[in-house]
């Protein structure tokens, strides 16, 4: 690959990344996502999926081997720790803090900077307004049906001003009607914040919806060799 | 100027009044000098709540008149006092170790005395109460189970075995051991002793060893392995017949001398036995027992000896632990160590030799109906060498103890 | 926030500096003894006179024995009272009432139940006198051997009712997770009984985690000293209980057989766990085979109701034990065949609990500082690793555990020794150190499984966000294990109180716990006393179970997915 000006150059870059398992590659990826769009990762159960999340969010166990970089709005944050990456994760399930509220959930997430505390809290409502739940914030979260603890999750997940966006088939556990009201949500925000979004989904309607590039990741199972 | 020389002759002559006499005097006044504001750890058995508020009454006493605190530090075993002063032996550390002061007699003392475990000799002898000791009639305070004391351990209580009976339930008790074989024989599991090496347990076999023996005085030597067979012969005749009429068969033992007591007032066994002549008045007076319960010994007499307390050679308050030990021995702490209603442990002390109004104190005492008068206790048999103890509970242990013979 | 990055061996280090010099210095203490060294008495040479004269013991063969079955049929009964219990009834109501009532249990320390089943049993304990004379006959008590019985039954007995609530205790943590309850109901659309679905499909799933406990199990009851004393046969004892005899015989020269005797003893121990390990193997085994037939045992109600009827069993003996406790603790006389005390008195309580302020205060403060460093320590041990990604390495483990294997009786003299001669016996911190000693295997038992169960996405999730790793692990991975720790802190609190001989030992008498003031006043054997002071054990050690129960349910009160829901 050509040499790239990583200098003011937004998005996340991708580059030359393979990542192995016992000497056997798992997968091998070379993009970039540019702030604002989403790229599509599908496949099998097994292809890799969570290894690649890992590697680009920073959680990569030592057993898997990897090279290559991830460069983020510029700079190279392949061996940064994950607390410094700015780049927001969201799992199948919401886990929004189960011993803390819904508010608490969103402030845990808010930068410390931010230290006055009615400032915090004023954030956080805003937060739940913004994805219609205002007046939910000191609820249990798991009194919150399914829906709205992935809108909670998602908010908490932006309220940490991250500058990428990984989701993990962050849909998938929502209803037919919910699901396409949320991601909706997810996507129109990340296009507003001019965030990339690597989605890593099963379902090609999401991939549609998306719109950004699509990425096929083949089961290495079913490869010969 | 007369007035300053009578009142200064006065105040010499009062100097010479208080002045101590003797050179041991005025060692002693050294002593309680050096013992003021120690603090005296008392490593002593702590399982009967009646010492227990004894030793506290005795300490506030030192503490008041002396300014020597003592600790009464409860312990459960007191060869768990002999490891720890062993352990601080054996990484040498020759002062300020954590016993200060120990309830001991027996094989515990002999084993502090032959592993030099022990404070330097004679400190005993010297004390200002030693005087009213009763050595003559009382030979075991100066030798313990045969062994000398050697001014090693200061006397402070006396022993004998006695037995318990309820009234209620037995006339005559049987007060010899071939009597409590015949009544064992006819009133199966009704009786039984502790477990050797059990104090109390040893203590009946040591009575059975006296009563069976052929001849005494071998005993007060060491055993010779070649003639304890022969010697414990009948001993053992005795035990192997007795055996299945005990309580449980023998397949199980009371524990000690309270679960003894416990037993009797429950009315498992019918016959108990203590090393304390006032046990059952107290265990009465505590409602451990019926107000029915009585005291008998054996005829011809039954086992007895001294239990003592010693400093360990490497006590940090030496002067402080001499000074309790003394006051144990005072006529008034030795008075209400015997009172029932206190503990209930017989005076070491000679009471016909004290001054009148301590022997008052003694002479005025209701020892109460379930413990003997000394006239009643009869004489008291000497410990055998401690090398005995060790060879009847072997014996033991492998005839009865190792299950299925 | 700060920086939170130690280096990951740091804690190793500090349980490394913390166990090592007191494990070596047991082992020498134990080792060196068994083969003839021991200079204080003048035993210079190495030989192999100790065992010699070990072996030459009346009954060794017998204690021996006695020790090894007594301990593994104990614990094996124990497992399988609460494997078929939990198999016949759990996620039902009635195991629900159960568990409330045994866990409490929990904190009954051996000894006061061993004591409080003797009162119970024995034939003019309580059962008798409520019977006697008017059902029984008995005008006076049978001469019957129930307690203390040759072949250990008592013993065995008294074993398993303390040994049930540890076990279900933790098979209730094992079986409280969600995707456990799916699997139930997935065994049951399939046609299998209860119990059937739950040995063939939940078993496998949760035995990894009773199986550790289930090992230190058997090597605390083939060492046991206490119960043994209590209910055990003394014609011969078994071994551990002979060992502490020989240990404090006033014949000095006993310690060195006595050593050996401990090595003998850790032989019983090991002993025990391989022919557990070794059955473990062969019932895998079989049973693999078996598990595909199909079978599917789908009435299997006679056995449900007899788990129940065992479990009931052994909670109504323990009830009733600690019953006959209370009311003796509260009696001035009782004889045979009162069913109620003659005369009733509260000194022995007023007495214990006018001298026992200063002692209580000592015993809290002791076991608060034993619970509170172990659980750190565990807890911070647990998450470096986790960090390092690498686990809690072999030799460690071994170091930890150790203590928990070895007789204690032999292990602490060489302990004495090594505190001896820094100087530091009889101080309160000396005492702290040993019992950390006994105490951090089990706040490592009772932390490293709830610790590697959680999931890791909410740290990863708290990571994304930007939370440092101090951040996460108290803002997120403590609160969410706020029950096991809790749990974990009251199970230290309950084992250090528990300590004996340690505090003892490496007290030098100048530190006093509720614990060693029972002892010595209950070797005078007045059963009033014995009572209080077995209840005053008892108090700690449930005050703690109880704040550990209340606290996440004031916590968590509007916090639904942290309820317990057994």
């Amino acid at each position: 690959m050509n040499a790239r000006t990583l200098q003011n150059q937004k998005g996340l870059i991708l580059e030359n990344v393979n990542i192995q398992l016992d000497g056997r590659t798992l997968l091998e990826l070379d993009t970039t996502i540019e702030p604002g769009t989403v790229l599509t990762v599908m496949g099998e159960s097994g292809s890799g999926k969570s290894s690649l999340l890992d590697f680009i969010a920073g959680f990569l166990k030592p057993d898997f081997k990897s090279t290559g970089r991830v460069i983020l709005d510029g700079t190279d944050v392949t061996t940064v720790p994950a607390q410094e990456r700015h780049i927001g994760l969201m799992f199948q399930s919401p886990l929004l803090f189960p011993h803390m509220s819904v508010a608490q959930n969103l402030m845990f997430a808010i930068p410390s900077e931010i230290n006055n505390r009615t400032e915090r809290q004023r954030l956080a409502a805003e937060a739940l307004e913004a994805v219609n739940l205002e007046g939910l914030g000191p609820k249990d979260p798991a009194k919150l049906s399914g829906g709205q603890q992935t809108r909670v999750a998602l908010m908490r997940t932006l309220l940490a001003r991250p500058k990428a966006l990984l989701l993990d088939e962050p849909f998938s556990s929502l209803d037919q009607s919910r699901r396409t009201d949320v991601r909706q949500k997810v996507f129109s925000i990340a296009r507003e914040r001019a965030l990339p979004v690597l989605l890593v989904t099963h379902d090609f309607e999401d991939a549609e919806v998306a719109g950004g590039p699509v990425y096929r990741l083949d089961s290495p199972a079913t490869e010969p060799q | 100027m007369k007035r300053l020389l009578i009142a200064a002759a006065a105040l010499i002559s009062g100097l010479f009044t208080l002045q101590p006499v003797s050179a041991q005097d005025s060692d002693w006044k050294d002593v309680l000098d050096e013992a003021k504001g120690q603090t005296v750890y008392f490593h002593a058995w702590g399982g009967e709540p009646r010492i227990n508020a004894y030793i506290q009454w005795a300490a506030r006493e030192v503490e008041n008149l002396y300014d020597v605190r003592v600790v009464h530090v409860k312990v459960s075993d007191t060869a768990s006092v002999v490891s720890q002063v062993l352990a601080e032996k054996s990484v040498g550390k020759t002062s300020g170790g954590g016993v200060d002061l120990v309830w001991i007699n027996g094989e515990n003392f002999a084993a502090m005395k032959t592993n030099e475990l022990l404070a330097e000799p004679g400190w005993a002898q010297s004390l200002p109460n030693w005087t009213y000791v009763d050595t003559e009639n009382k030979p075991t305070v100066l030798v313990d189970f045969t062994v000398p004391t050697d001014g090693q351990e200061s006397p402070w209580g006396m022993a004998k075995l006695v037995f318990m009976f309820d009234t209620a339930r037995l006339d005559t008790p049987p007060a010899s051991l071939d009597a409590l074989l015949a009544y064992a024989k006819s009133n199966p599991g009704r009786f039984s002793y502790p477990q050797p090496p059990n104090f109390y347990g040893t203590t009946f076999l040591k009575q059975a060893l006296l009563n069976t023996i052929a001849d005494t005085s071998v005993l007060s030597a060491p055993v010779d392995p070649d003639q304890f067979e022969a010697q414990t012969a009948p001993l053992f005749n005795f035990l192997d017949e007795l055996h299945p009429h005990l309580w449980r068969q023998g397949q199980a033992f009371p524990k000690n001398a309270a679960h003894m007591r416990q037993l009797l007032a429950d009315s498992e066994m019918d016959i108990a036995f203590s090393f304390n002549p006032g046990d059952a008045s107290g265990a009465i007076v505590n409602g451990e027992l019926p107000p029915t319960v009585r005291t008998f010994v054996f005829d011809g007499g039954t086992v007895g000896n001294t239990h003592f307390v010693a400093i360990p050679f490497n006590s940090s308050a030496q002067e402080g632990a001499q000074v309790f030990a003394n006051h144990l021995l005072s006529p008034m702490a030795q008075m209400r160590k015997q009172d029932p209603e206190i503990w209930g442990d017989p005076t070491v002390l000679n009471v016909a030799d004290l001054p009148a109004n301590e022997k008052a104190l003694f002479d005025t005492q209701d020892l109460r109906p379930a413990t003997l008068t000394p006239e009643e206790l009869g004489p008291t048999l000497p410990e055998p060498h401690p090398s005995w103890v060790t060879a009847l509970e072997q014996a033991w242990a492998t005839r009865y103890g190792a299950g299925g013979q | 926030m700060a920086k939170f990055r130690p280096g990951s061996n740091l804690p190793s280090l500090i349980v490394v500096l913390l166990l090592a010099g007191p494990v070596l210095a047991g082992l020498a203490g134990t080792v060196l003894p068994a083969f003839g060294y021991l200079p204080v008495l003048g035993a210079r040479e190495i030989t192999l006179e100790p065992f010699a004269q070990l072996f030459s013991m009346p009954g060794l063969l017998q204690s021996t024995a006695l020790s090894f079955w007594t301990g593994l049929v104990a614990s094996l009964v124990s497992l399988a009272i609460v494997l078929c219990f939990s198999a016949a009834w759990s996620g039902t109501q009635t195991f629900q009432r159960v568990s409330r009532f045994l866990s409490p249990l929990l904190s009954v320390p051996h000894a006061a139940a061993a004591i409080g089943l003797a009162f119970l049993i024995a034939p003019s304990g309580f059962l008798a006198r409520l019977l006697s004379p008017w059902a029984t006959g008995w005008e006076r008590p049978p001469d019957l051997l129930l307690v203390n019985d040759p072949y250990g039954v008592a013993m065995t007995l008294g074993l398993i009712a303390k040994e049930v609530p540890f076990l279900f205790l933790l098979t209730l943590a094992a079986l409280n997770r969600p995707e456990i309850k799916s699997y139930t109901k997935v065994a049951a659309s399939l046609g299998y009984g209860r119990m059937s679905g739950f040995f063939k499909v939940i078993l496998p799933q949760i035995y990894p985690l009773i199986r550790l406990p289930m090992l230190a199990v058997i090597a605390y009851s083939t060492s046991v000293v206490d119960v043994a004393v209590i209910l055990g046969p003394t014609t011969p004892a078994p071994l551990a209980a002979r060992l502490v005899v020989w240990m404090n015989d006033p014949d000095l020269s006993l310690r060195l057989a006595a050593s050996a005797g401990a090595l003998l003893q850790l032989g019983v121990s090991a002993g025990a766990i391989l022919v557990y390990l070794l059955f473990e193997a062969i019932v895998t085994k079989l049973s693999s085979t078996r598990l595909a037939l199909g079978h599917r045992i789908k009435s299997d109600g006679a056995g449900r109701m007899a788990a129940l009827g065992t479990m009931v069993f052994i909670v109504s003996a323990m009830c009733l034990s600690l019953l006959v406790l209370i009311i003796w603790s509260l009696a001035k006389s009782w004889w045979y065949p009162a069913p109620l005390p003659q005369n009733w008195s509260i000194s022995a309580l007023s007495m214990a609990l006018m001298q026992t302020p200063q002692i209580l205060g000592t015993t809290i403060l002791l076991g608060v500082l034993a619970a509170l460093i172990s659980t750190s320590l565990t807890l911070w041990l647990l998450e470096t690793k986790t960090h390092a990604a690498e686990p809690v390495d072999h030799q460690l483990r071994t170091l930890i555990f150790v203590p928990l294997l070895l007789p204690q009786i032999a292990f602490l003299f060489g302990l004495k020794m090594l505190f001896l001669m820094i100087g530091l016996d009889g101080s309160f911190t000396a005492v702290l150190l040993a019992h950390l000693v006994f105490v951090l295997p089990y706040a490592f038992l009772a932390l490293s499984d709830p610790w590697q169960r959680q999931d890791p996405r909410y740290a990863r999730v708290a990571a994304s966000m930007g939370a440092s790793r101090a951040r996460i692990f108290f803002r997120v991975q403590l609160p969410m294990l706020t029950r096991p720790v809790l749990v974990t802190l009251a199970v230290a609190l309950a084992v250090s109180v528990g300590q004996y001989l340690p505090t003892l030992m490496i007290g030098a008498g100048r530190v006093v716990t509720v614990t060693t003031e029972s002892v010595a006043l209950a070797s005078g054997g007045n059963r009033q006393i014995t009572a209080v002071y077995a209840l005053l054990q008892l108090l700690i050690p449930f005050a703690g179970f109880a704040v550990a129960a209340a606290i996440p349910a004031v916590l968590f009160k509007n916090r639904t997915a942290l309820r317990l829901d057994a």
